[in-house]
């Protein structure tokens, strides 16, 4: 399991515009576009001091690749990223707090404890 | 040496901007109520007449990321530019640009770091809603100096409760050793119970409107023995899953002092939240009135 890089997807994703719409429209390539190449890359470093190890599991692959944040909850990525990422896609196709409303709905048969978001 | 005017808690709703800058018209019809609460709250820091702000907060995964992740942060420089990307997307945020007090931080460091906090600290902090939204409420002119406290009640494994406390405690002493002759304000805002990305967000209330009474409780009456007692780093999972930003009320409570009750209290009931706000004034007198107390 690499909860890490599965957050490090949606943090990376969530704050440049244009990585967002690419995950909107194309989210099977942008997921193997950024697995590629902007998994292993570490703040202020060279690409030549890419980290070597980083890789998604098949199903962390297929959530991100299938924009399912039930599955994305259940591994234990972090609520707050998979939560802003997702507004930023969905929020603009229904009206006021309908998206919001229905990612919980999607949620309901969860119970306490949570998954560990811990990284 | 300086002298605290003013401790001041608040949760930090990132829409407060957006409802109160948008036409009247457009308003949904809580807008009124939690304006007019937001403004009595301001005057109580107007009051106070700050030269200076701490301002405590957490940064949500804006700077500060997993691969490199503070617990407890000192921002240390000129300016501090604020607001992010997602934040103007989500939440209408504006970019802002605070002026920080450099000496204030640098004492804080120093003290802090004598006193066993290891503190990290930032010299290039663009700081985010945790503090701008404070800012916005309270200060809205954004024309005084800041030195910003970022705690993690975000990324586990996090601190436990009592440090936060005892990190409250020390930034009151600290501010009071400063040697100089400005007034300080210390601000500090969380969450009650909170559920973000979870089956209980977006509720008609808070995810557990008894635990928001019994945390507001708690921190009007300084109640910070009775709060240690049934607060958990496991325990704060119950009343929502984001509601760890409660820790940093625990921390503002150890600034206030022990049984020491707030002289300011206010809540709103807004959809998804229950907003709470607290002043406290060092020796329960308005500052600059001294034969009125509050």
């Amino acid at each position: 399991m690499s909860k890490y890089l599965v957050d490090k997807f949606l943090y990376s994703v969530d704050r440049d515009p244009e990585l967002t719409e690419r995950y909107r429209e194309d989210p099977v390539e942008l997921v193997a576009w950024w697995e590629a190449n902007l998994a292993g890359s570490l703040l202020n470093c060279i690409p030549a001091e890419q980290t070597t190890w980083l890789a998604f599991t098949d199903e962390e692959r297929r959530a991100l690749a299938e924009h399912d944040h039930v599955a994305l909850f259940g591994m234990g990525a972090h609520p707050f990223l998979t939560l802003t990422l997702f507004i930023a896609l969905f929020e603009r196709d229904h009206g006021p707090m309908e998206y919001q409303l229905a990612y919980a709905r999607a949620l309901d048969h969860v119970t306490q404890p949570y998954p560990d978001i811990a990284t | 040496m300086a002298e605290v005017c003013a401790v001041v808690a608040s949760t930090h709703h990132p829409f407060y901007y957006k409802t109160s800058t948008m036409p009247e018209a457009e308003r949904p019809p809580f807008a009124a109520e939690w304006i007019a609460k937001i403004e009595s709250f301001r005057e109580t820091l107007t009051a106070a007449r700050p030269d200076v702000l701490v301002m405590v907060g957490s940064d949500h995964f804006h700077q500060l990321w997993l691969d490199n992740m503070p617990q407890f942060l000192v921002g240390k420089a000129p300016f501090f530019d604020a607001n992010w990307h997602n934040e103007e997307r989500e939440f209408g945020l504006p970019r802002m640009r605070l002026t920080g007090q450099e000496e204030l931080a640098a004492h804080l460091l120093r003290d802090g770091l004598d006193r066993d906090f290891d503190l990290a600290f930032s010299n290039e902090l663009r700081i985010d809603h945790s503090i701008t939204c404070p800012i916005i409420t309270l200060r809205p002119e954004a024309d005084l100096p800041i030195v910003p406290v970022y705690t993690n009640i975000f990324a586990p494994p996090l601190p436990q409760p009592r440090r936060f406390v005892a990190l409250g405690r020390a930034i009151r002493e600290m501010v009071e050793s400063w040697e100089s002759d400005l007034r300080v304000a210390i601000i500090g805002t969380g969450h009650l119970s909170l559920e973000l990305g979870g089956p209980r967000q977006f509720g008609p209330t808070g995810p557990d409107p008894v635990f928001d009474r019994k945390a507001v409780d708690w921190i009007a009456s300084g109640d910070i023995e009775g709060c240690l007692a049934e607060v958990s780093l496991d325990s704060l999972h119950a009343p929502g899953n984001a509601t760890h930003g409660f820790m940093d009320f625990m921390l503002m409570m150890g600034a206030a002092g022990d049984g020491v009750p707030a002289d300011f209290v206010e809540t709103v009931d807004l959809f998804h939240t229950m907003e709470a706000y607290f002043t406290w004034y060092p020796g329960g007198r308005v500052p600059g009135r001294a034969e009125e107390t509050s």
